[in-house]
């Protein structure tokens, strides 16, 4: 699906989770914003790269059945909302325990590994996923 | 100069909702509007403008320019009437009918139809599935094998754990859908649903079965609207669009405040009644938009027919079509069906055939007004209308 450039662009974020703290009222978000919803004008100019830890918990989580093409070979598989230390939230798989092992409220941390797989382009895409503490 | 027109649908046709695979994206538009131009005993070269609704042709069917194709195998590119795309993912057809009723209200126009239109079966299941990605955030939801339901699920399993619901009450959702469907001739599923079939059905997104998704669902529906004064002097008959609002909330579920709440949903529900001049006991009807059960819940709570995680009380009897707030009697997004893009205009026709008395084997007793909701993917856009008589 789509251009390699759409993969590339957000790579950096993916990798190390880079995130923008807004300098006008210190809020973080992930993924970066040019712009506080908070400060709108204010912030513009003033959103700063922070490299977040990759810690913190799961808010809810689900096992996908049905998955599409990219990820076939990987399902069954968990994804949940997990809520970081440093404020935002995001989406992403938790991987390396059974379904029965997560709950919501759990700690979890980042690691770096393949999040998906084009059959017929070949492409490989990497990111982070979670794993329970 | 103030010009302020009153707004009526004064008609609507819709075709069959199902898997369709016989039929075209341009041949499911054209009977839809054709049956709507019929049903409102107008000639099409009067329509004065066309409002499309759609949302993902561009990547099921390869095709865009959705207004044109519609328009010139109407008949009416050849009458120069022109004819534009609303585009609001599966809200789309709620944002087409608010935009048409603007610009009749405005006065700019007295004739407009507005139909919704997809055509999701020109592709195969997990290749749908990608497709369907792109109504979430595709950089930071669907890249990491998020799918619209199984965002659902998210909201689900935290919702059921906070407020003590069992999967049951989502499971009821589903019923009332089917039960309704069975009485509407253009329903995708017209066969009744028990509790242990939905509750025993294979898994999609954990806590979601396959009876808590809605299905994939060619289909068009049309209406027509019409000013005040164009009803009266044609001697025409029609529902009142009596307010509308639209409301918004952050594109990604893991962004929003509270999971589990539609706030796009609230603001938008109490723009449109007030706009209406009606309260939430006015309402004879409510078309949600139930594309996965958990959903139908949430907007229960959100419209304000229940506080928050009380929505199971309302899921046993009070749903029902002869409940004390009847959802769905169109069959909803779960049965009658869930074409993305008409998904607003198929609201609107339940709305125009109830408040008219057409609605046949489904038609309520007494009633007042409807209230439509048209949601965008996970609730990032709501669309509300408030729908009644004189
Ligand atoms: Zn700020």
């Amino acid at each position: 699906m789509g251009e390699l450039s759409r993969f590339w662009r957000e790579s950096d974020h993916r990798y190390r989770l880079v995130a923008h703290k807004c300098g006008n009222c210190d809020r973080v978000y992930f993924p970066p914003r040019d712009v506080c919803p908070t400060c709108h004008r204010e912030s513009v100019g003033k959103m700063e790269p922070i490299d977040l830890s990759g810690k913190g918990e799961v808010v809810s989580y689900t096992v996908v059945h049905e998955a599409p093409t990219p990820f076939t070979r990987q399902k069954p598989y968990i994804l949940a909302i997990i809520k970081l230390d440093e404020g935002p939230s995001l989406t992403g798989q938790i991987v390396d325990s059974d379904p029965e092992e997560v709950d919501m409220g759990k700690r979890v941390h980042s690691v770096f590994r393949k999040v998906a797989e084009d059959g017929k382009s070949g492409i490989i895409q990497y990111g982070y996923k979670f794993v329970l503490d | 100069m103030r010009i302020l027109r009153d707004v009526y649908i004064i008609g609507a046709g819709e075709t069959r909702y199902g898997e369709l695979w016989e039929r075209s994206l341009r041949e499911l538009a054209v009977e839809a509007g054709l049956r709507a131009i019929e049903n409102a005993g107008v000639y099409s070269r009067d329509v004065e403008i066309l409002y499309g609704s759609n949302s993902l042709a561009g990547i099921i069917n390869g095709q865009e320019n959705i207004g044109s194709l519609i328009s010139d195998f109407a008949g009416i590119a050849h009458n120069n009437i022109p004819a534009v795309r609303v585009e609001a993912s599966s809200a789309s057809g709620g944002a087409a009918l608010r935009e048409a009723y603007l610009a009749i209200k405005s006065g700019e126009y007295d004739l407009i139809m507005v139909g919704g239109v997809e055509k999701m079966t020109d592709i195969y299941g997990n290749e749908l599935l990608n497709m369907m990605g792109s109504i979430l955030d595709r950089e930071w939801e669907s890249f990491f094998g998020a799918t619209p339901a199984a965002m659902a699920a998210i909201v689900a399993r935290k919702y059921m754990k906070d407020f003590n619901v069992e999967k049951e009450a989502l499971s009821m959702m589903s019923i009332n859908d089917h039960e309704n469907a069975s009485k509407n001739p253009m329903a995708q599923y017209k066969n009744k649903l028990t509790l242990k079939q939905a509750m025993g059905a294979t898994n999609v997104a954990e806590p979601l079965t396959l009876m808590d998704c809605s299905p994939i669902t060619d289909g068009a529906s049309a209406i027509l609207l019409a000013s005040d004064r164009y009803m009266k002097k044609n001697k025409l008959e029609g529902a009142m669009v009596l307010g509308s609002g639209i409301s918004q909330d952050y594109f990604a579920v893991h962004n929003r405040e509270s999971i589990y709440t539609l706030n796009s949903a609230k603001i938008a529900a109490r723009e449109a009644l007030k706009k209406a001049g009606k309260k939430l006991d006015d309402i004879s009807l409510v078309e949600l938009h139930d594309s996965y059960s958990i959903y139908g819940l949430l907007e229960l709570e959100d419209l304000g027919f229940a506080e928050k995680g009380k929505a199971k009380h309302l899921v046993y009897e009070d749903i029902k079509a002869g409940g004390r707030i009847p959802v769905n009697t169109s069959g909803g997004l779960k049965a009658k069906g869930y074409p993305l893009g008409a998904v607003g205009i198929s609201q609107a026709v339940e709305a125009y055939e109830q408040v008219m008395g057409k609605a046949g084997q489904r038609q309520l007793k007494s009633v007042d007004s409807v209230l439509l909701h048209n949601m965008a993917g996970t609730g990032s856009t709501s669309v509300v209308h408030v729908i009644g008589g004189e």
